[in-house]
């Protein structure tokens, strides 16, 4: 139902926190209602200003006792919000429940950077934990200086402060702070985003105190989902809203040079809004508009299809000229040493485009009054969006809201951003509340891509079948031709259709491995966007960006040069990789699958179904990952069943394990997925993935029957991510289990039934 | 042109005035503000949209109102609340299946149609039954979980 009825429905948060009044900087008192106060309470001066320097910006006592933290961050469906909570409630020494997590509110909360980069625990964790830590820190020396005590003597449990000396001495956070905000300055870093730090001047605990952090706390947002009493950004509406739908070309590129309004005339309230390449329609009721998208008679610009046949994306890559080009890691000479080289093993793969294809397409809603504009949209990046809209309305940024509430499914940049710049210009044309939510083949066909790309990767033996030189260069489209969020209209197809060009950005990535080869080079280079503007096939971060296929890439090539020389995949990895939780993680996964150690392909190949286990490990920005895949290959039909894996798991400090397994799990099923099924078709004028049947994904009857997970736990380490790691390794475990099975190798993704028929004949 | 229909939504008669193709989905998301199901492909592709028409799971995106007839229509909330749940949102609770959750009525509604006719399934039989609806997020392996875990309750 509609909880967004109007803004004093804001209340439901001061219900959620226990009816208390979440007040005023220390020492000056003034009483406030409720959680949306604190921006009236900023702009009459009696809150600290919502800045990252301001531990009330972070963490709030209410009247009750109970903890706000708000977080400039958000959870997408990894059980986030409860690792959050259990952070702030370790450091604050209040139980779990007393911590209420609001997340992804411009008005209440800095910019942390968004969903981003699985950085919600390893930066957003980091900087809730200290300043949690440096509230308590705060907490502890007014009780001390309350009961006349030393600070040093305090103790705190469940939020009740007493002197460990005298137990009669005893005050409560409630007592000292309830209701009141810290005016506390935080020593910030300078830095927005995902860099913002902030801590105060407490330490915060040491591992081995902790009682919550570590525990395998339930999410709270199961239930409220599975009893339908928890909205969406699609459910939410606000009096007066109308419904938008946007019109898109059927030929990329072009623009409408003729629209005939009388066309939808007989539909009641429909209302066209055009302007330049900008073109959708408003209605009353959903239905409607709809109707009015579908009946709108249009007449597009002639343009040359702008993209190549797709059977030729590869050659298109390999020959399109370099844009950027850069050498991220090397070492030795390889180029000399190769020259030396007794055997040269070279190998080249491909990746093609992928699509985000949430589970339902984009949907925000915007409503500009009285010179203020709020969104509510499923975004990653709230902050970011706020000012993307800022600059599409050209109005200040502190009158625009952005209200963060959980869309149809998120894995990067996906078209949610796109949605809410769109409906923002729909709602300042009609002068109405506007609700837009795409279609699935705009969702599927229009949101920005995972990037294509190819790779090619050598490795330089002597005689003893020893890797004296290798290098690893992809060329690729950029990862981010648009941003990794909407903030700038050239970063969003509203910019683009109403005249701004994209502002490609140049990026791509190299492995993350800790291969100690002597002599080593790891490279990428970028080629130009296909389409300056409003391109389907434009690019941005799609789950562990660039990730999945780099890895394919050289942990496919790390397995051929192990068959090369006769070596069991994993006994010649730990030829070469020293960093020990590397390491370590390989051999968890090698012990828990019962590996058999022996060379690939197996020696059994000739059946008509048949078996094979492959390996493979990434790290990612502190974090690694083993997978073992077990998969079964019908040769009849080409068909593979990746039916059991094995994953070792290390990202330091485990904060919540029963979260972190289910995480994990997603993780691989979306691998497979992307590994077998997916791959965004087009011709020269437009994408043609644009729905289920067009764009599959993996089905219920071909999931892995198993996947087993081993959690390594560093207490003694900061935490690391874990939303993307996990996805990393999967297609190169998957292939170099198809040739363990086979011994035949496919470099080319998706692994599609057709596909692998024909490498298997 | 539009017309009244009476919608028997979750034991409950609703009069809605709406176009007679205007697909049920957005009569129960719009006319009756129910909140569930949603909205994923408009074309019968992923089930995001899945309520029960006299039991049988359907996808409300391409059922016009002039289908719907007498039929009585059950939602993911009128299969079972808080205080009497159905076993399948037990399970998915304890089995802490969703990530983003759009897809939950999907799945729910069709494993609730399927184990209400068939007791003590095989897995085989599940995932035959619960094939095409999709999860984007990947939560597959925790799904068949919980629709064993309701299997058991329900055998």
């Amino acid at each position: 139902m509609t909880k967004f009825e109007n803004k004093a429905s804001f209340t439901r948060r001061s219900v959620l926190l226990g009816g208390g009044a979440l007040v005023v900087s220390v020492g000056a008192a003034v009483s406030l209602d409720t959680v949306l106060s604190i921006q009236q309470a900023g702009a009459q001066g009696a809150k600290p200003p919502l800045t990252p320097d301001q531990l009330s910006s972070y963490i709030a006592v209410n009247a009750d006792g109970s903890v706000s933290a708000f977080f400039g961050k958000m959870d997408m469906g990894h059980g986030l919000r409860v690792a959050i909570a259990q952070m702030v409630a370790e450091e604050l020494d209040v139980p779990f429940k007393a911590v209420k997590v609001f997340m992804g509110d411009t008005a209440t909360s800095v910019n942390q950077g968004g969903a981003s980069g699985s950085t919600g625990i390893h930066f957003g964790g980091k900087q809730m934990r200290m300043a949690a830590a440096e509230a308590r820190r705060v907490l502890i020396e007014m009780a001390a200086a309350k009961l006349d005590a030393a600070a040093a003597n305090m103790i705190v449990v469940n939020g009740v402060v007493s002197d460990a000396f005298n137990r009669d001495k005893t005050t409560s956070y409630a007592e000292l702070i309830g209701g009141k905000y810290f005016n506390v300055q935080l020593d910030w870093n300078k830095k927005l985003g995902n860099e913002l730090y902030a801590p105060g001047k407490a330490q915060p605990k040491k591992p081995s105190e902790y009682k919550i952090v570590g525990q395998p706390i339930k999410r709270e947002d199961v239930a409220p989902k599975v009893f339908c009493q928890e909205d969406f950004c699609t459910d939410i509406k606000v009096p007066g809203m109308v419904h938008g739908r946007m019109i898109r070309p059927a030929v990329a590129g072009a623009v409408p040079v003729k629209v005939d309004e009388a066309s939808i005339k007989d539909i009641p309230g429909a209302q066209v809004v055009w302007d330049k390449g900008f073109l959708g329609v408003v209605a009353d009721k959903e239905w409607d508009a709809i109707k009015a998208a579908q009946k709108l008679r249009v007449e597009w610009s002639q343009v040359v299809p702008p993209f190549p046949n797709q059977a030729s994306l590869y050659d298109h890559i390999r020959k399109a000229p370099v844009r950027k080009s850069e050498v991220e890691q090397q070492n030795g000479n390889v180029e000399e040493v190769f020259k030396t080289a007794a055997r040269v093993i070279e190998a080249e793969y491909e990746w093609p485009f992928q699509s985000h294809s949430s589970m339902g397409p984009a949907c925000a809603l915007v409503e500009i009054k009285d010179g203020e504009v709020t969104c509510w949209s499923g975004t990653q990046k709230s902050h970011f969006v706020q000012q993307g809209l800022a600059l599409t309305l050209n109005v200040p940024l502190d009158k625009v809201r952005v209200i963060w509430a959980m869309g149809p499914g998120s894995y990067g940049r996906n078209d949610a951003d796109d949605c809410a710049m769109d409906a923002a210009v729909l709602a300042k044309a009609v002068a109405k509340p506007v609700r837009l939510q795409y279609t699935r083949e705009q969702g599927t066909g229009w949101d920005p891509k995972g990037p294509a790309s190819t790779h090619k990767a050598r490795a330089a033996l002597d005689v003893a079948g020893k890797v004296i030189a290798y290098e690893f260069s992809s060329k690729a489209f950029s990862r981010v031709d648009v941003n990794t969020n909407g903030g700038h209209p050239w970063d969003t197809l509203a910019g683009h259709t109403m005249g701004v060009a994209l502002k490609s950005g140049d990026g791509f990535g190299v492995p993350a491995e800790s291969y100690a080869f002597d002599n080593k080079k790891l490279s990428w280079e970028t080629i130009p966007p296909l389409l300056d503007r409003s391109s389907p096939l434009r690019s941005a971060h799609l789950r562990d960006p660039v990730g999945p296929q780099i890895h394919f890439a050289s942990e496919s090539f790390i397995d051929e040069v192990a068959a090369a020389v006769g070596a069991d995949p994993i006994e010649f990895r730990l030829r070469y990789i020293k960093e020990p939780r590397d390491v370590a993680v390989i051999k968890a996964a090698a012990e828990k699958a019962q590996w058999d150690a022996r060379p690939s392909p197996r020696r059994d190949q000739s059946a008509g179904k048949v078996s094979g286990r492959g390996i493979a490990y990434a790290q990612r920005n502190g974090t690694r990952v083993a997978i073992i895949a077990e998969v079964d290959i019908d040769r009849s039909t080409g068909k593979i069943w990746a039916r059991k894996f094995t994953v070792a798991h290390d990202c330091g400090q485990i904060i919540n394990p029963d979260g972190l397994v289910k995480c994990i799990e997603g993780n691989i099923v979306q691998g497979v997925s992307r590994t077998l099924c997916e791959e965004v078709t087009f011709d020269n004028k437009m994408v043609t993935s644009i729905d289920w049947k067009t764009y599959p994904i993996l089905d219920i009857t071909e999931t892995p029957a198993q996947v087993n997970v081993v959690l390594i736990n560093h207490p003694e380490l900061p935490p690391t991510g874990a939303g993307e790691p996990s996805i990393r390794p999967v297609a190169a475990a998957i292939a170099n289990a198809i040739f363990d099975a086979t011994g035949v190798r496919i470099r080319r993704v998706p692994f599609s039934p057709d596909r692998v028929k024909q490498a298997l004949s | 042109m539009s017309q009244k229909f009476i919608l028997n939504v979750n034991g409950k008669a609703h009069t809605v005035d709406a176009d007679p193709d205007m697909p049920l989905l957005y009569a129960l998301r719009n006319d009756l503000g129910l909140n569930n199901p949603h909205f994923g492909c408009g074309v019968a592709q992923c089930g995001a949209c899945a309520v029960h028409l006299d039991g049988r799971p359907i996808n409300s995106c391409v059922t016009p109102l002039s289908a719907v007839g007498n039929a009585k229509i059950t939602t993911l909330a009128g299969l079972g609340t808080p205080e009497k749940p159905h076993p399948l949102q037990t399970a998915y609770i304890e089995e802490q299946v969703p990530q983003c959750g759009y897809c939950i009525n999907g799945w729910i509604m069709t494993a609730a149609a399927f184990l209400r006719d068939n007791k003590k399934p095989s897995e085989a039989e599940i995932k035959e039954a619960l094939s095409g609806v999709k999860c984007r997020c990947g939560t597959h392996i925790s799904i068949l979980k919980a629709v064993k875990r309701a299997a058991a309750m329900m055998g």
